[in-house]
């Protein structure tokens, strides 16, 4: 799951990861009253979920209160447009106001998972302020790596050997060896899966602070943090896709016009692919589960076609937990309820395919039934044209 | 041949009583497996589908003599299940549960390190040596006895090259899936250095997707020790970047995990890589 910055920058002060004097606002009002109580000359930050912003005009420095008002009227409202939104932009609902600060040096800051390693990575730079991907690539030399052992911890010794490896002077390696251990336990305290401070500034008073934070959590340990599933923003998310969450089905949409439903998220996705392949257009991935029910299957197929691009509908199911007669069932249920004109494919095989393809025969619903799997994504393809 | 488990494996079910545990545990005796009992903390010594129930799996090791067992407890006990049974010494462990937090697999994988037992999975369909013995929830009828060992992050999607290969009459040594998750138990490389050391297994099939570079670090593998015939398919093709597609593992993430750099690395060792998901049993036929 994602959240935004104002959010992650919260569960860092926690943890005392030092952040600039900041405050969240929801209209121009609580903005300005915000940049008042800031004293200082304000950056107003647009939170949405996606990097970029600054680039797309989502960051503005107010020089006054009024200032910082009239900034947050035009910026709240506006469709904010990154290379990580796409065309369409995302919708800007939340600000950050927050003090502006004499920056000298940018670093960077990052933990993700090493999986072949089984470990959580702790990654520095002296090169802050640009996609540490970049960095990767053009200067690796500048991307220091410590592993973080399971149980101990991001060890004092580690952030030192971080901290004056980015070229940091005594006092400054000191805060920032402290900051990097406060991460590192935010990390694990809130089962993170990617945390990020980019930049992480020295300021030219010698202070350290987190500019900028990204948290992304575990969405399989966020029953253990019952305060953490409330920091979702709905508005950043897809109504389809957060409908579908709803029903514990993993949608995704796109922008195709085949609409698929299949059982395995491996499955879903190389059933993307063939369909591609066969000259079509996904518009979706869903992936409807091992133990899906027929009631399931049902809230799946009317998620589905309430894309309108939707021309046509696959649905590819090779039954193991899932079985071909629930899913028939609940085809045929949906398909009457819904009463769907659209053409569908229907390819099955697997535990109970027999009593499956009689439920869908038995029905007199007019599904298109396919062998394999090239034979069901060419038809379903023609169909949708 | 088979590898890791044949007709002699002995197989407990933790989490025997679950309405999913009960009904892969009847599919899997009605094809053979012999599961000589469950495990379920508070319901020691009542019977279930005809088999002796325990409190713990030291005791249902002691009393039955169990080498294996198939994990169907909840995620946030499955963590704990895991350890619990290579604490009692079980070879093979496979853990079907999906939605395992990655901090408790962290803890998990450092704890087998330097123990006998080998898991398999998490967020995987399990493993079968067709004929002989199936763990997990695979369909059984359609596997066939053969030579061809098939290995693989997806579940229904290993069905799918499975029937395709049985089809065509050609069968399989064992077939494993690894599971989807970002950390698991037996990875790429320890399947394929099983198969490749299989006197019996002739091919072996490798089935990725994107997230991660396991691929990429097979590819490396079989380029320097594999001599049999390896065919590839790689799933996501068309995902987009940045969104975890339905496995907590399949996410394209800065950059890294695409389909197309895996397709790539395998190319370059020599892997024979589908187009299509169809095609995964021609090609198998065209190398056997």
């Amino acid at each position: 799951m994602k959240i935004h910055e104002y959010q992650a920058k919260a569960i860092l002060a926690r943890f005392n990861v030092p952040v600039p004097r900041g405050e969240v606002a929801f209209t121009a009002e609580e903005a300005e009253a915000a940049a008042r109580r800031i004293g200082t000359s304000v950056v107003i930050k647009a939170q949405i979920h996606a990097g970029g912003r600054g680039k797309g005009g989502g960051i503005k420095v107010a020089q006054t209160p009024e200032e910082a008002g009239e900034i947050a009227r035009r910026m709240l409202g506006m469709r904010l447009v990154t290379h990580q939104t796409g065309p369409e932009g995302r919708l800007v609902q939340r600000l950050l106001v927050e003090e502006t600060l004499p920056v000298e040096r940018e670093l960077y800051l990052g933990i993700t998972l090493d999986r072949a390693q089984a470990k959580n990575v702790f990654m520095a730079s002296s090169a802050g302020g640009v996609e540490i991907e970049e960095v990767a690539r053009s200067s690796p030399e500048l991307l220091l790596k410590e592993p973080i052992e399971p149980g101990l911890g991001l060890a004092p010794f580690q952030a030192r050997k971080l901290a004056y490896g980015m070229g940091l002077a005594q006092e400054a390696a000191r805060g920032a060896a402290a900051a990097m251990m406060a991460l590192a336990q935010a990390y694990e305290a809130v089962d993170a899966s990617l945390a990020e401070i980019n930049p992480f500034v020295l300021t030219t008073e010698a202070k350290l602070y987190a500019l900028d934070a990204k948290i992304n959590l575990d969405d399989n340990a966020l029953w253990r943090h019952k305060d953490l599933i409330e920091l979702r923003d709905l508005n950043e998310e897809d109504p389809l896709e957060v409908e579908a969450s709803e029903f514990n089905l993993n949608y995704i949409k796109l922008d195709g016009n085949v609409g698929c439903m299949v059982n395995g998220a491996g499955l879903a996705m190389a059933t993307m692919d063939i369909i591609k392949y066969a000259g079509g257009n996904p518009a979706n991935f869903l992936d409807v589960g091992g133990g899906a029910s027929a009631e399931q299957i049902r809230n799946a197929f009317r998620i589905l076609i309430s894309d309108p691009h939707v021309k046509a509908v696959l649905i590819n199911i090779f039954g193991g937990i899932l079985r071909c007669d629930t899913l028939a069932t609940g085809v045929v249920a949906a398909a009457r309820e819904l009463e769907i004109k659209i053409p569908i494919v229907v390819r099955m095989e697997g535990t109970n395919v027999e009593r499956g393809r009689e439920i869908l025969r038995e029905s007199g619903l007019n599904f298109t039934v396919a062998d394999a799997m090239r034979d069901a994504a060419e038809k379903v393809v023609r169909l949708a044209q | 041949m088979s590898i890791l488990i044949d007709e002699t494996t002995r197989v407990l079910v933790q989490g025997f009583t679950g309405k999913e545990a009960s009904f892969h545990a009847e599919q899997s005796i009605a094809y053979g497996t012999q599961i000589v009992g469950g495990v379920v903390p508070g319901k020691g010594g009542q019977r279930h589908l005809d088999r002796p129930v325990f409190d713990t799996v030291h005791q249902a090791v002691r009393a039955t003599g169990a080498n294996a067992s198939v994990i169907f407890v909840p995620p946030a006990f499955a963590a704990d299940a895991i350890m619990e049974a290579a604490d009692a010494g079980l070879e093979v462990v496979v853990c079907i549960t999906e939605g395992i937090p990655t901090s408790d697999m962290v803890k998990v994988w450092h704890f087998l390190k330097g123990r006998r037992s080998r898991l398999i999975g998490p967020n995987c369909p399990g493993i079968i040596s067709p004929g002989k013995c199936k763990i997990g929830i695979m369909p059984g009828h359609i596997h066939k006895p053969g030579h061809v060992g098939v290995v693989s992050r997806s579940g229904t999607l290993t069905y799918e090259a499975v029937w395709q290969l049985t089809l065509l009459g050609i069968g399989q040594s064992t077939c494993i899936g690894i599971g989807g998750d970002p950390i698991i138990g037996t990875n790429f490389i320890d399947a394929i250095e099983l198969f490749n050391d299989d006197p019996d297994t002739h091919a072996i099939v490798l089935i990725g997707e994107i997230g991660g570079n396991a691929e990429e670090m097979a590819a490396a593998y079989v380029k320097q020790h594999v001599k049999k015939p390896v065919i590839g398919f790689v799933a996501g093709q068309t995902a987009p970047p940045g969104r975890r597609m339905g496995h907590a593992g399949a996410i394209i993430s800065g950059g890294s995990g695409r389909a197309s750099d895996k397709i790539a690395a395998m190319r370059a060792a020599g892997i024979t890589v589908c187009e299509t998901p169809a095609e995964i049993g021609e090609r198998v036929k065209s190398r056997l």
